[in-house]
Order: C-alpha cells, then structure tokens, then sequence
C-alpha cells in the first residue's frame, strides 16, 4: 500500500514539475510586464507558444548532425529526471534513494553539454559564441553548486536530497552562518544557470550579447519547443530546491496521510508563485553585467560557498 | 591654408537668406583644401557631386563661416579628397556608385551604395545598364592568429534598420569592425531631380522618419535661401517648437533605449511613456505624429490655435516633472552605471577630425551645435546652454542627451511663452533663373545639410542632403576596437546612427 502511494506520489510530482514549468515562466512574464507598466501577456501565453511550436515545421540547418537533432531531446530528459528527484511537496517520493545531490548536478551538467556542442554543431558564429560564454559561466557556477552541497551534507550527513530537506525541515536546525551563505550562493547560481539577468537576458532580442539564447538560435519548431520547456523547467527545478532547502515547511514527510500532501501541494505552489514573483522583480532593479564580470559575481558565490564548508568544518572539529 | 580660409571669409555673405554663392577651384586649390581639412584648419561640412562637377561644403572652425567649393568639368574623376581626409571616404564612394566620377588617388575603391542589385549603374548621370553581376564586395582583411569573424545582420533578431556589421574577434575582444550599409537606399536624390519644390519637401520629410523635421526645415531652409523668401516669424517659432519636440521624443527615447540595451528594461518602460506623451501631443497639435509635411517652403502648412498652445504647455510642464526621478533613477543605479561609464569610449581627437555632431561629438570635447554657432531663427533672440563634456564614454553620451532634454523643455517653454501672432505662410515662387542654397539645421542627431540647386523653372535639379550620421557611423568603427563583443550594442545604441539617412 505505501508503495503504491509512494509511486503515486513521485508520479504526481514527476508530472507536476512539467505541468507548472510554463507557468511559472508565464507568471514571471506578467509580473514583469505589470512592473514595467505594461498589459503583458496572459499567464498562460507559454503553454500556448509551446503548442504552436510542436505544431510548426522544423527547420534544420543544412550541415546540422544528428546531434542537433538528439539534443533537444536529451537535455529536456536529463531536466526533467533532474526536476523530478527534487521533494517538491512530499520527501517520501519513491526514487529518493536516488536522489543524490551530486547526481542532479551531474544530470544538469550533462544537459549542458549536450546544448553547447548543439550550439557548435551547426557552425554559426554565433553558436559558438554562445557555447564559449556558457561554458565559460558554468565553469565557474558548476564548483560554487557542488561546494554548497557539500555544506548541506556536512550539516545532514548525506548527500541525499530526502535525508538533507527532512533534516533542514526538523528542529535541530536553527540559523546558521554557513546556510545563510550556502542560500546565496545558490541564489547567486540558479539566476547564472537560468540565464537571468544580471548574467544573461532572457528577454533580449541582442544577438551579440545573448548567451542561452544565442546557443539555441538555429532552432525551430518541436525542437525549440523541448529547448523552451526544459529551460521553463530548469527554473522550476532551481526554485524548488531553493524552496525544499531553505524554506521546508510544509513538506510532507514520508508515512504521513493525503492531507499533509495536499497541504504540501498548496504550499509548493505558494513558494513557487512567492519566488515567481521575487525573480521578476529582482530582475527590473537591475541592469545586465558586463561579460567579463560575470567569473566575479560567481567568483563570489564560489567563495560564499567555500567559506559556508569551511566554516561548518571549524565548528564541526571544535 | 591661408587661400581657402579667405575665400571663406571674402564670400562670406549670410547664406540662412540669400542664395549660396559656389567659389570654383583649380585642382590644385582642391587638393589644398582637402589638405586644409585634414589638418583640421577647416572642417568638412558635406562632398556631394552634380554632374560632371563635386562640391564641399567647409567651415572656418573658429569663426563658423561657412563656404562652398566646386571642381567643375569633371566627367571621369576628381582628387580625392579621402586620401588626405578620411571622413570623406564614404560619401566619395557614393558619388562615384551614383555618378560614375572616381575619387582618383583614393584608397579604397569599393562600391558603398551598389550593392549589385541595381539594374542599372551610375544612376544620376548616364545610366547604363549593368553588364554581368556586379563583383562580390570585398571585406577589408584581417591577419592574426586565433582570429574569427561574426558577421551580424542586416537583418537583425529585434525591429531595427538593416546594416551589415562584420566583427573579426579574438574570443571577445574585437579587432575590427566593419560597417557595410546602404540597404534601405531608396533613390531619394534620383526622386528629387526634376521634382517641385514642394514634392521636394514631401521627400526631404521621408528621409528619415526620426528627424522629419530637421530634414522638413533644412530643405525650407535651403529653399528659401535660394529664393529669397524670408518665412514669417509665427512659422519660425513653430518650426522651433517642433524641433525641440522631435529632439525631445528622441533623446527620451533614447535615453530609455541605452539602458536597455544594459538589461535595464525599467528605464525604457519609463521613458517610453514620457515620449509617448511627446508623440500623442505632437499628433494633436500638428496632426501627425512624426509631425510630418508641416514645414512647407514660405512657412508651415499649419497654425496652433490656444488649445493647442495650452496642451504643449500642459505637456512641458508634466514632462519636466516626471522626468527629472528618471535622471535620478539611471544616476542611483550602479549596476547600469557600471555598464555605461568608461564603455565606448570616442576620443576627442578623432571626434574633431570627424567633425562628429550632436550628443556624438559633444560627448568627446567638440564644442559646436547649429543652433548657437550657425545661428537661424528664432534661436538667434533664445538663450540656451550646449552640454559639453570630455569623457566619451556612453555615460557622457547618455548625460548630454539628458542636458538637452532638460534644454529642450526649457526652451519649449520660452518660445510657447514668445510665440508671435501672425500668418505662417508667404507664398514661394521661383525666379526664372537657376539658384542654389544652404540650409544647416540642428537635429538631435547633429546638424542635417541641405544644398538644393534650383532650376529657372523652379525644379529642382539637385538637392544632396547629408545627414550627421554619415561622419559618426565611422567612429562607431573606431569605438568598438578593443572592446568586447558583447558591449557593441550599448556603444551602438548610444550612437544611434541613422541608416536611412545615409542609405538615402
């Protein structure tokens, strides 16, 4: 009985994640519109385009490889599997025990290799130089992510996601010095790795300065389509985590009944609409950095990170 | 150096009423004053050709008088002036894809605005029908190791004009930049021969939609000279009003558009609601919003009444008030600051040899604007101060255009408060004999000539109209050099060159 409860349960949450990836997107859409003034488009608009581009024709590159043709597929898997190991509303799911921390940056790691040689692959200048930017960028966010999970472990004594959000959620917690700085420096990589400003522009129609988008630019049709939901759901994957680790409450814990889930469903979607929200408006009160400043913004999560390790480690040996 | 700058001064006559006397050179004085131009004893004003002759238009730097030089009897080519003189590069290569003439001597003889397309060459003397396609256009070589190129548009991701742009790059860093243009040319000079004066006018408006009305007064300007027709002061003070609108609409728009370009989306939100206000207002009162075929030679087409008057005032007053939280805003925010200071920076030097106009050149330490130092009523009788700063940078660019916004409101202000009563239209008619005439006009892109050569039955046999971005779109070259690849939008934003003003 509990496991089928506990599959159904994964199953809600393999299938939510997708479901509200869009929304999300057209959440923070709107609420940046009605910042800037503007009408903006329905929250809905993104399931829409995401409609229209399945419909539409792929239009393939003349020297495009079937890699080019792979990839879209492959990153929007390798996202989604990540997404789906991420407790959401519940910690009981029933692939938690593979669930690792390091796992899910090694998913979205691969996932990004995959776009930036698809980026190469066709051999337009810009591409390249949207894979050359985004490698250059994950170099750098890549280490700061893994140093903060390894200050998460440190604390939980595992790396596993499950074991380490059942930990923050219970009462042996408290604040911590090395949390607050871990909470930054995840910030600081979820808006790199979502091609945020002030790392990227979502928004921009400036191919000389796009990086995500300048790497997915001979894309078209269901191709884009995949491509458009996996980075919907790479946010969505990014806010989650951010919710399960700092903010836990309301988590169902594993063993508990329907109503502790569906009170953990509601929750989930108050943070996600909350950080939504956050997102858009951090992002008007800020203008894009220059490239080559980019290695210090993450050279500062990097640091953050480390010093959060270090410091659990000397109060650890005291 | 001496000879052209007394020419200038001995043929000094007031060119803003009567018609523009043409000195005719020897080759050797050409060659002189190309010599003059490049030492920067005199500055370029503009090279246009009519057929079988070329013509500059110079100023004395110090005493702003201003002189045009013939070269006459010219079928085949004349000594070119961009040998000595770089800025002139571009506008020679033109005149010799329209007229056949060749800059003889001249470095680089590449077509600039045939692109090959054309059915016919050298359209603006002997057409002759193209024979065979026209060569692949050969960009300027780059040697180096580890060099790619990038080459961006014409046509472009976002709702902008066409132009070419070949970046040759180490990683991010640019080595070279090549502009290619000309692909919004339409044929206006080919339109304009044989066209009335009033046709003439319709078309000088269609130049370039965002400097409708410089163009508008520029060409009346020139117009008038040529005939002799002094406008009525309401119609001069109208005029003015609807170019501190234009130039208002822009640099708001502007402004907002920069910081953009930096992600900062807020600030072109804000702006863009301000120069819509300016457009809406301009719609009502001058019944268009871009304020088109409203200057007419003699006057303009149409009065303001009260309400009118009111509404503009009611705008100025709304307008300096939201937008001085705007400067505020852009001022308090570092990371915008952090994109725009020290990014692009345009050297003083290169911006005088260039006699770069504008927010361009006053950025980068040229002291020159139309409206003070060739002065045309009614800025004559105004008080006003030209923003100056030396640092070149798209900061310096960007705070030049917010002294002028706050200018332009100041100065709507006072002629809204001075506006005389009267008509606003003398009739023009032509003079049964051939004239020719200046107009220079400030437009918020720098100043905008106008040479017209008039026939004795009142048609226009030439008109060369040299907007300001042809001396700045070079310099966007040499700003981008050495800079990052991904900075090439914010610097080009900041220049804001005009395609369709150039490509004519």
């Amino acid at each position: 009985m509990e496991l089928i409860f506990n599959l159904l349960v994964q199953g809600l949450q393999m299938f939510l994640v997708v479901a509200i990836a869009p929304l999300v997107a057209g959440v923070t859409h709107r609420m940046r519109a009605r910042l800037l003034r503007k009408k903006g488009a329905s929250i809905w608009q993104p399931y829409r385009d995401l409609l229209r581009l399945m419909r539409k024709e792929v239009v393939l590159a003349e020297n495009a490889s079937w890699l080019f043709r792979a990839v879209p597929y492959l990153v929007f898997a390798a996202t989604w599997v990540a997404a789906a190991l991420i407790p959401t509303f519940a910690t009981g799911l029933q692939f938690s025990w593979s669930a690792d921390l390091i796992a899910i940056v090694a998913l979205l790691g691969s996932a990004r290799f995959f776009l930036a040689l698809a980026g190469m692959d066709v051999g337009t200048p810009f591409g390249g130089l949207g894979s050359s930017r985004e490698m250059m960028i994950a170099a750098l966010a890549e280490p700061a992510m893994m140093l903060t999970v390894f200050s998460l472990a440190l604390l939980a004594g595992s790396t596993q996601l499950s074991t380490v959000v059942e930990y923050l959620a219970g009462p042996g917690v408290g604040l911590r010095v090395s949390l607050g700085m871990a909470l930054v420096a995840l910030v600081i990589v979820a808006l790199a790795e979502n091609a945020r400003i002030p790392v990227d522009n979502p928004s921009t129609h400036l191919e000389l300065t796009m990086v995500h988008e300048a790497m997915v630019l001979e894309y078209s049709g269901r191709h884009l389509a995949m491509i458009e939901l996996a980075a919907a759901l790479k946010l969505v994957l990014y806010l989650s985590l951010i919710a399960a680790l700092f903010v836990p409450f309301g988590i169902a814990a594993p063993g508990q009944g329907v109503g502790p889930h569906l009170l953990g469903l509601l929750y989930y979607l108050v943070k996600m609409l909350v950080g939504a929200v956050a997102l858009a408006t951090f992002e008007l009160s800020i203008a894009k950095m220059r490239v080559f400043r980019i290695p210090e913004l993450l050279g500062a999560a990097l640091m953050l990170s480390l010093l959060g390790t270090l410091l659990l480690f000397v109060s650890r040996s005291l | 150096m001496v000879e052209i700058l007394e020419m200038i001064a001995a043929g000094q006559t007031d060119f803003r009423t009567t018609p523009m006397p043409r000195h005719k050179l020897t080759k050797a004085q050409w060659e002189q004053a190309a010599d003059d131009a490049a030492r920067g004893h005199v500055s370029l004003l503009g090279l246009w050709a009519t057929r079988g002759a070329v013509h500059m238009a110079l100023m004395d730097p110090n005493s702003h008088a201003v002189g045009v030089f013939s070269l006459e009897n010219r079928r085949k080519g004349f000594p070119s002036v961009a040998r000595l003189h770089p800025p002139a590069q571009r506008l020679e290569r033109s005149i010799t894809d329209l007229f056949g003439m060749r800059a003889e001597g001249a470095e680089d003889s590449r077509p600039w605005l045939d692109h090959g397309a054309w059915k016919i060459t050298t359209p603006l003397a002997k057409a002759a029908p193209r024979e065979g396609d026209a060569p692949d256009y050969d960009f300027l070589p780059v040697i180096g190791d580890g060099l790619h190129q990038v080459p961006v548009g014409p046509v472009h991701a976002g709702i902008i004009e066409p132009g070419h742009f070949r970046f040759t790059a180490q990683g991010e860093t640019v080595v070279r930049l090549e502009e290619r243009l000309g692909y919004t040319h339409k044929g206006i000079d080919h339109l304009m021969r044989g066209a009335s004066i009033a046709r003439g006018a319709e078309l000088a408006q269609r130049t370039s939609g965002d400097s409708t009305v410089a163009y508008g007064w520029a060409y009346a300007q020139a117009v008038e000279a040529a005939l002799g027709v002094t406008p009525p002061p309401r119609a001069v003070w109208l005029r003015a009003i609807m170019a501190e609108l234009e130039r208002l609409a822009n640099h708001l728009n502007d402004i907002g558009a920069i910081c953009n370009d930096a992600a900062f989306a807020l600030m072109l939100a804000q702006c863009g609601t301000l120069r819509e206000q300016v457009m809406r207002a301009a719609h009502a009162v001058f019944g268009h919003r871009f304020m088109r075929d409203v200057i007419v030679p003699g006057g303009v087409a149409r009065d303001i009444d009260s309400a009118g008057r009111g509404m503009l005032e009611g705008l100025v007053h709304d307008i300096a008030r939201d937008f001085e939280p705007l400067v505020e805003l852009y001022d308090n925010t570092p990371s915008l600051l952090a994109r725009t200071v020290g990014a692009g920076i345009l050297p003083v030097d290169l911006a005088a040899q260039f006699g770069a106009g504008g927010y361009i050149g006053r950025a980068s330490g040229r002291d020159f604007d139309t409206r003070r130092d060739l002065p045309y009523a009614p800025y004559d009788k105004l008080v006003f101060k030209v923003p100056l700063r030396s640092d070149g940078d798209v900061n310096a660019r960007i705070w030049i255009r917010i002294e002028e916004t706050r200018q332009s409101l100041n100065l709507l202000g006072e002629l809204l408060r001075s506006l005389p009563e009267g008509d606003v239209l003398v009739p023009v008619s032509p003079m049964k004999e051939q004239r020719e005439g200046l107009g220079i006009v400030e437009g918020f892109r720098g100043d905008v000539l106008v040479w017209v050569a008039l026939d004795a039955r009142g048609r226009i046999s030439r008109c060369h109209m040299r907007d300001p971005s042809w001396f700045q779109w070079p310099l966007l070259e040499a700003v981008i050099e050495d800079n990052i690849i991904a900075d090439f939008p914010l610097c080009n934003k900041s220049f804001n060159c005009s395609y369709s003003g150039v490509d004519l």
